[in-house]
């Protein structure tokens, strides 16, 4: 067992530490208790000093001898035994395999120790903030899910990636970007484009808008995964390039931006690791219909959801900056949203040809 | 010729005079079956059993005989030999019964005769009413398959039997004999048997003949009854309670209920010299002193002749006597079913946990009596609920969910102890249980719908006059106080059932309290051992681990709440409850196959039997000692069945 590898991590001893608090409490005839950080909006603090989200100090208490909890804690006992096990034989794996990995029928029951993968995921997230080790740490990736073209050279695995030279479909990003992992060898580019839609990335990348521009595109594919705002952040830091966001001007858009920019609630404790306080939000931008001469015609009217959703964005912390106000309330007096796909109206290269050309030489962005 | 003349001239009123004539009401029903239950087939044989053994089951109990009826119904070929009884067209219905007989001459008339009958006139209570159900039972035969109805009848094992083939004279509404004789050697020796032969369809299920008897058995279990069905099936329904139902007592008419034509025609047919004479002997409740008052309050005399008030002055006697407030009829005329009685009934016949049973204290409805009896019988008996969990033996896998059943209530309705099985949605007592909010008693219910789970809802009305929709007694109208007394019998119910499921749920909750540490320690320590790279003294921790959680779930005082030490129902009066342990509660007593002693004795509850008579005796005392039995009812809690009981004990 431990003899073949003889050093342990630091991330095993904490998922190790679990098992400790239980052989302690039991000692102690005490309830055995994990303290775990409230992943909630009342936990979560904005710092405009840094521009972070910060988690909070609240934390809640779970514990074994309590009938609403008992399972829970098993669940997280057991989460934690199969995380240590990947740790032990250096291995990663997704959110879903941990899920299979934990899931039997109890012994002398017809009970399963987990129902469905919503059950798990959640567990996981507690023991990363609990721990406070991120999820890569624990071996857990994402899929793949996005993509990155531009003048960029990477080593993976020890193989030699050349981001200019991978055709229209460029790389795709691993979830696990940390330095071990993957090296950036050299960056010449002069930004980094984070586009929200695949569409979008794929037009640009057809029409070679990085070679013009001498730039990085980079998308996640909707709301971006853990490995490219992490890899954005690490060219932001490491290469000190300014980070722009292309994404739809709708309430979810903005929420994206927003995760990049400040980090999310749920993951507050990450924003340490992935947020990139410096991003710029490029368009689309409520103002850009009228500045552009986008027809009323190819907008969308705002439905229930989105309004509430982008009342709640009027009221955090991170949002009540003047213009963000303005943006804001603009696109709910218009009533419209306006998706990145409507500018094709106009002409399918109006993105690359037009828009962006403009927005760039303009220095038209929101901070 | 004639056509062409009335096409030409509208006839005259001496022409259309000559054609207008008495309808005879045999002429009329035999039009107008469906009013009488006979619009289908199904239904007329249904029908035909029900009015036979209503009758039965009345002659019976008015001559204080716990009755023993024998049903027999068999399916009959046209001159072939009978079809299978699923596809058969024709049937022939034997009833007997062990009850009083008829009286040679009245034969008859009592089966070839509409609207003739004992029980009309009276206000008292039975399950016939107007004197048609079996006359249009052998009317609907006469029509269907040309059969005369037969009867033998015996009054005493010491008379003779005398047999009978009789058919209707629709066109006069008379009876026409057919055949009689003298039987010798009858096998009973005494009681009546009714022949019938008519067009039907034999169908198991909702609404059949089964479920009718079913039902009947449920609320009289003091009946002894043989069915010999259709497919050659002999069912025995013993006695479960061998105490006849205390026999109603017969009314005068309740001031308040009568309206002002009923009033004329009594003024007119009183024997009674003086108006206030008349008012104090042809009413109930109206004392010589409330008479004077009433009479003068009217401003007619007291010692007017009472053929001599009409028009202008009856009218303002009867405006006078419907603003007089008059204490509320006597309600020794019902014989509710009881509480022990309904359990009883309820035990016997479902399988469930938990029995319930509520008998309302005496109401009125437009100057008539009557009590609202509600019972309920919940789960499905501790043999099957084990049974259940057995087939979850396969650990489930995602999406997959334990099947859960979504099985309605079943209401069952009685009117004066008889099944109501048609027009369900109409009757008060159905909507009801619909409109009573179950969800405050731990049953689910959707909006407008009767309760979810497995249940059955049993609801009486005693009456000397119930209400029914149509003449085919199938729903009982909606009149508010009769609506009231239903709802607040079954939310008595309803409260007890959710006391019963409130406790079981805790037992229930403890010991899953209990078996969650218990299951999820081994799963905890497996993990920890893991974590900690298999070095772990296991035994120990798992121990420890225990120790605690005996400790948090109460220890023995679990076991206690768990009900493992039997006590009883507390607070649940009038119920039993079966578990997979035993059966607790007002558990009723088998009873002894010589319970046929009190054949032979009846029990004449006449008005001169001491506060003894056990249940019309207290009820009417009670009721005599307050103004209105009404408002003495709401003071009431609902009365109890244990001294009643110990009462009776004492006395046998």
């Amino acid at each position: 067992m431990a003899r073949k590898r003889p050093k342990t991590t630091a991330v095993e001893k904490k998922l190790v530490s679990v098992a400790d608090l239980v052989i302690t409490a039991a000692q102690r005839s005490k309830d055995p208790t994990l303290a775990i950080p409230v992943r909630s909006l009342a936990n979560v603090t904005f710092n405009p000093r840094n521009g972070l989200i910060e988690l909070g100090k609240r934390k809640q208490a779970r514990s074994f001898f309590n009938v609403g909890m008992a399972k829970k804690f098993m669940q997280t006992v057991l989460v934690a035994d199969a995380l240590c096990e990947l740790q032990r034989a250096n291995l990663t794996t997704s959110l879903r395999e941990i899920y299979y990995r934990t899931k039997h029928t109890i012994k002398n029951s017809h009970e399963n120790t987990l129902d469905t993968q919503d059950e798990s995921d959640p567990l996981i997230e507690d023991l990363e903030v609990t721990l406070a080790a991120l999820r890569e740490e624990l071996h857990v990736r994402a899929e793949n899910a996005g993509s990155i073209v531009g003048p960029l050279v990477l080593a993976d695995d020890g193989d030699r990636v050349d981001c200019s030279r991978l055709g229209k479909g460029g790389y795709s990003v691993p979830s696990i970007v940390e330095p071990e992992y993957l090296d950036i060898k050299k960056c010449t580019a002069d930004f980094v484009l984070l586009v929200e839609k695949g569409t979008q990335w794929n037009r640009l990348s057809e029409d070679k808008f990085w070679r013009r521009y001498n730039c990085i595109l980079l998308t996640g594919n909707g709301q971006p995964p853990r490995g490219v705002r992490r890899l954005a952040r690490r060219l932001h830091e490491e290469r000190k390039l300014p980070v722009y966001v292309l994404v739809d001007n709708d309430p979810w858009g903005y929420y994206i931006y927003s995760v990049i920019k400040q980090g999310s609630i749920n993951l507050a404790f990450e924003s340490q690791r992935m947020a990139i306080p410096k991003a710029k939000f490029i368009g689309l931008s409520s103002a850009d219909p009228e500045a552009y001469g986008l027809p009323r015609n190819v907008g969308i009217k705002l439905n229930d959801k989105d309004v509430s959703r982008a009342r709640e964005l009027l009221g955090y912390s991170w949002f009540q900056k003047k213009d963000w106000q303005e943006e804001i309330k603009r696109m709910l007096s218009s009533g419209l949203k306006f998706e990145l796909d409507a500018l094709a109206n106009k002409d399918f290269q109006y993105l690359t040809k037009k828009y962006l050309p403009r927005k760039l030489k303009e220095e038209d962005w929101l901070d | 010729m004639a056509s062409k003349t009335a096409s030409i001239a509208p006839p005259s009123a001496v022409e259309m005079g000559a054609r207008q004539r008495e309808i005879s009401v045999s002429e009329f029903f035999t039009k107008n079956r469906h009013l009488l239950g006979f619009d289908n087939p199904r239904k007329a044989l249904l029908t035909c059993v029900k009015e036979a053994v209503d009758n039965a089951l009345d002659a019976c109990e008015e001559a204080g005989i716990l009755p023993d009826v024998i049903v027999k119904v068999e399916a009959v070929g046209n001159g072939d030999p009978p079809p299978p009884a699923s596809q058969a067209t024709r049937f022939r219905i034997t009833i007997t019964d062990n009850g009083p007989g008829i009286v040679r001459g009245q034969i008859p008339r009592i089966f070839a005769k509409l609207l003739y009958g004992s029980k009309f006139h009276r206000l008292r209570m039975s399950r016939g009413q107007q004197g048609i159900g079996i006359s249009a039972a052998g009317m609907y035969g006469q029509l269907t398959t040309g059969k005369p109805v037969q009867i033998i009848s015996r009054t005493s094992p010491r008379a003779p039997a005398h047999f009978f083939e009789v058919q209707i004279d629709t066109k006069k509404n008379e009876p026409h004999i057919l055949e009689k004789k003298q039987v010798d050697n009858w096998e009973y020796p005494r009681g009546t048997q009714v022949t019938l032969e008519v067009e039907g369809r034999y169908q198991k299920g909702r609404a059949s003949i089964d479920e009718y008897l079913e039902q009947t058995i449920i609320a009289n279990p003091h009946v002894r009854l043989t069915y010999a069905a259709p497919d050659g099936e002999t069912r025995e329904h013993p006695r479960t309670y061998a105490e006849l139902p205390p026999t109603p007592r017969e009314i005068k008419p309740h001031p308040n209920g009568i309206e002002l034509g009923m009033l004329l025609k009594m003024l007119q047919d009183t024997t009674s010299h003086s108006l206030a004479g008349f008012l104090a002997a042809d009413f109930s409740r109206v004392s010589p002193r409330l008479a004077d008052d009433i009479c003068k309050a009217a401003g007619l005399s007291p010692r007017a002749r009472p053929r001599d008030v009409h028009g202008q002055a009856a009218e303002k006697l009867y405006q006078t006597i419907q603003a007089t407030r008059i204490m509320a009829p006597p309600t020794n005329c019902l014989s509710p079913i009881g509480e022990r009685a309904i359990l009883s009934g309820l035990y016997q016949q479902i399988k469930g946990d938990f029995y319930t049973a509520v008998t309302r204290p005496p109401s009125v409805y437009r100057g008539n009596p009557f009590v609202i009896e509600a019972g309920l019988a919940y789960g499905r008996g501790p043999e099957q609920t084990p049974a259940a969990p057995e087939k979850a033996a396969l650990p489930l896998a995602e999406g997959e969910a334990p099947t859960s059943e979504h099985e309605l209530a079943r209401v069952i309705r009685y009117a004066n102890r008889v099944p109501l099985l048609y027009q369900q949605s109409a009757c008060a007592s159905y909507k009801a249980v619909v409109d009573t909010s179950w969800r405050n008693y731990g049953v689910p219910q959707s909006r407008g719908a009767v309760p979810a789970g497995p249940m059955v809802i049993f609801v009486h009305m005693a009456s000397v006059w119930v209400p029914f929709t149509s003449e085919s007694k199938e729903a009982i109208a909606d009149y508010d106080e009769i609506r009231k007394e239903i709802t607040l019998a079954l939310r008595e119910c309803g409260r007890r059932l959710g006391a019963f499921l409130r406790r079981r749920e805790r037992a229930h909750s403890e010991h899953r309290r209990r078996n969650i540490f218990e299951l999820y320690i081994e799963e905890v320590v497996a993990s920890c051992n893991r974590l900690k790279g298999g070095t772990l003294p296991i035994a120990r921790l798992k121990e420890q681990l225990q120790r605690m959680a005996l400790k948090r779930t109460g220890g023995e005082k679990t076991d206690e709440l768990v009900g493992r030490n039997g006590h009883g129902p507390e607070g649940l009066p009038h119920s039993i409850i079966v578990t997979a342990e035993g059966v607790e509660g007002d558990v009723p007593l088998a009873v002894s196959p010589n319970g046929a002693a009190a054949v032979e004795s009846p029990v004449p509850m006449t008005e001169a039997t001491p506060p003894s008579a056990p249940r019309a005796g207290t009820r009417r005392s009670k009721a005599a000692s307050s103004s209105r039995a009404t408002s003495a009812a709401k003071r009431r809690t609902p009365p109890r069945a244990k001294p009643r009981t110990r009462a009776k004990r004492r006395k046998g």
